[in-house]
């Protein structure tokens, strides 16, 4: 096993890394921005040091300054955790190229699903359904009103590199289209640098359902069940859940089977994530894979027991995984709400700073944070600051632990969604198992309006 | 006059108004950036605009004024 690995990353990611290296012995070398110095994350790993100013393009996207630390400090391996570099393939190759183990796929691989577009490509090579829609970029709002005509409306507008929900949009007809091609385009090239835009159907009551594998470097993938995660707010997801409540032991075989076809299919090693849409009758199509650890990869370790980050070390230092298929629990059910620093009814951001903070705690209960009473919410970074989980025999067991533990989550100084996750835990709607994308818009945003 | 404010901290992504521009009551005449979020900022009248205190990339404070409209 490694002795030093870096976590190129910060917040509850971090803090998770550095609790699975603490579990086996790991040496742990932390990098922070200067927002971020009296972080837990910071006084917990072995070692840390400031890598720049707030901003990310500063200091956690500052490619070359972590890897100097990295070889200074002997590292031998850099963990990206989600977000900011893990999903940079020049990042990747730069880490072999000074003589790092990039805990994740191969530089070739991570470049190949960042494009939406070539993924989509590759995925349909590989047999995998894919929504149907256009496979090459649209350059004007000329070529995209000829293709969405052949394709027909509702449509989603997507950017090929989009993240997080930027640089998409649901449109319904074709004054639609024009009004948000530009808007789109123009905001893809300014966050990602790349304005490649394309278009699919739009699937009705669409249900956000994803795979969560692992693939050793020897040509080993096991499908670690599914994870539904259809609650989502500007297009991220807020809560999620294992298993999918909705889908049949039928559609749940193949999706697996779909997903490990397309590990093989690209050669894929490490942890990675194929993400499905299902529609009503549970047909699934390929949306996009994550060729990292997500942040909802704690529902996959409450019901199957295995610890991913444990799995990742594992991988990127050449053993064959331990298990098969076969082998993999799925033992009861587990739900995570991620605790965001927002407005419950806007979702707009809230930073400040937390006056009082006390995590909840009982059976089943597991939290993922990395902030405490005293520590500033800053506007730098992601406003996520921390994921409550719990495990239940049962699903309405582990909707009932949740709505407990959210109740006695306590924190103040700054506003937080707990309001609207209490509400959402508690609907008749997500405690029926049906929920899809459109959740928020139904049924949370309604019943504001309705309370007043 | 009026004078607009930022209503949280973050970086100045877009300037959409110049000196002089006539806006319009619920024109967005600024676009925020905060944790990995658009949040724009509209004025409440009408009227002219006689100074822009910021540019782009620019890093504000919650309520820190950056623009005046006359």
């Amino acid at each position: 096993m490694f002795s030093k690995i870096l976590i190129a990353n910060r917040g509850e990611i971090a803090l998770r890394v550095i609790r699975t290296c603490q579990k086996l012995g790991i040496q742990t070398v932390a990098i922070y921005s200067e927002a971020d110095a009296e972080s837990i994350f910071v006084r917990e790993a072995n070692e840390a040091y400031c890598v720049g100013k707030p901003p990310v393009n500063q200091s956690y996207l500052n490619a070359d300054e972590i890897i100097r630390v990295a070889k200074e400090s002997q590292a031998e391996a850099v963990h990206p955790g989600y977000g900011l570099l893990s999903e940079n393939a020049g990042f990747a190759r730069k880490c072999m190229e000074n003589g790092l183990v990039f805990i994740g796929p191969s530089p070739d691989i991570i470049a190949s699903m960042g494009s939406k577009i070539e993924a989509r490509k590759t995925m349909k090579e590989a047999g995998v359904p894919i929504i149907e829609g256009i496979n090459t970029s649209l350059e004007s709002e000329e070529e995209a009103k000829l293709a969405a005509e052949k394709i027909g409306y509702p449509l989603m507008l997507k950017a090929s590199a989009g993240g997080g929900g930027i640089g998409m949009q649901l449109v319904n007809s074709e004054e639609e289209l024009l009004k948000a091609f530009a808007g789109n385009k123009k905001r893809a090239e300014s966050f990602f640098g790349d304005g490649a835009m394309f278009l699919e159907k739009y699937i009705s009551e669409p249900h956000h359902i994803e795979v969560q594998i692992l693939a050793d470097t020897h040509g080993n993938v096991v499908p670690l069940w599914e994870r539904e995660c259809s609650i989502q707010r500007r297009n991220q997801k807020v809560v999620e859940e294992a298993p999918s409540p909705f889908i049949n032991e039928e559609t749940r075989s193949k999706m697996l089977d779909a997903a490990v076809k397309a590990a093989h299919h690209i050669g894929y090693s490490n942890a990675g994530t194929i993400e499905f849409l299902v529609d009503k009758e549970q047909n699934f199509y390929f949306l996009e894979m994550n060729t990292r650890l997500q942040v909802e990869h704690p529902v996959t370790e409450e019901i199957t027991g295995l610890d991913l980050v444990e799995e990742q070390l594992k991988v990127a230092i050449g053993e064959k995984l331990s298990f098969t298929r076969e082998d993999v629990n799925r033992n009861g059910h587990a739900i995570e709400v991620r605790i965001y620093a927002e407005d419950p009814k806007t979702f707009f951001p809230s930073p400040g700073k937390i006056t009082e903070f006390q995590l909840p705690v009982g059976e089943g209960i597991r939290n993922e944070c990395a902030i405490e009473s005293g520590s500033q919410v800053t506007p730098f970074y992601d406003p996520m600051i921390g994921k409550l989980v719990a495990w239940g025999p049962t699903r309405g067991e582990a909707c009932e632990r949740i709505k407990n533990a959210l109740e006695n989550y306590k924190i103040e100084g700054i506003k937080t969604n707990i309001p609207m996750l209490i509400k959402t835990v508690s609907h008749e709607q997500f405690l029926s198992g049906y929920t899809t994308t459109q959740f928020v818009n139904e049924f949370y945003l309604p019943l504001l309006t309705s309370t007043k | 006059m009026a004078k607009i404010e930022a209503g949280m901290a973050g970086n100045v992504w877009k300037v959409l108004v110049k000196e002089g521009d006539q806006v319009t009551a619920g024109q967005e005449v600024v676009i925020l950036e905060s944790m990995k979020m658009e949040i724009p900022v509209s004025v409440e009248a009408d009227g002219t605009v006689t100074k822009v205190h910021v540019q782009e990339g620019d890093f504000v404070n919650d309520s820190d004024i950056i623009v005046d409209v006359e």
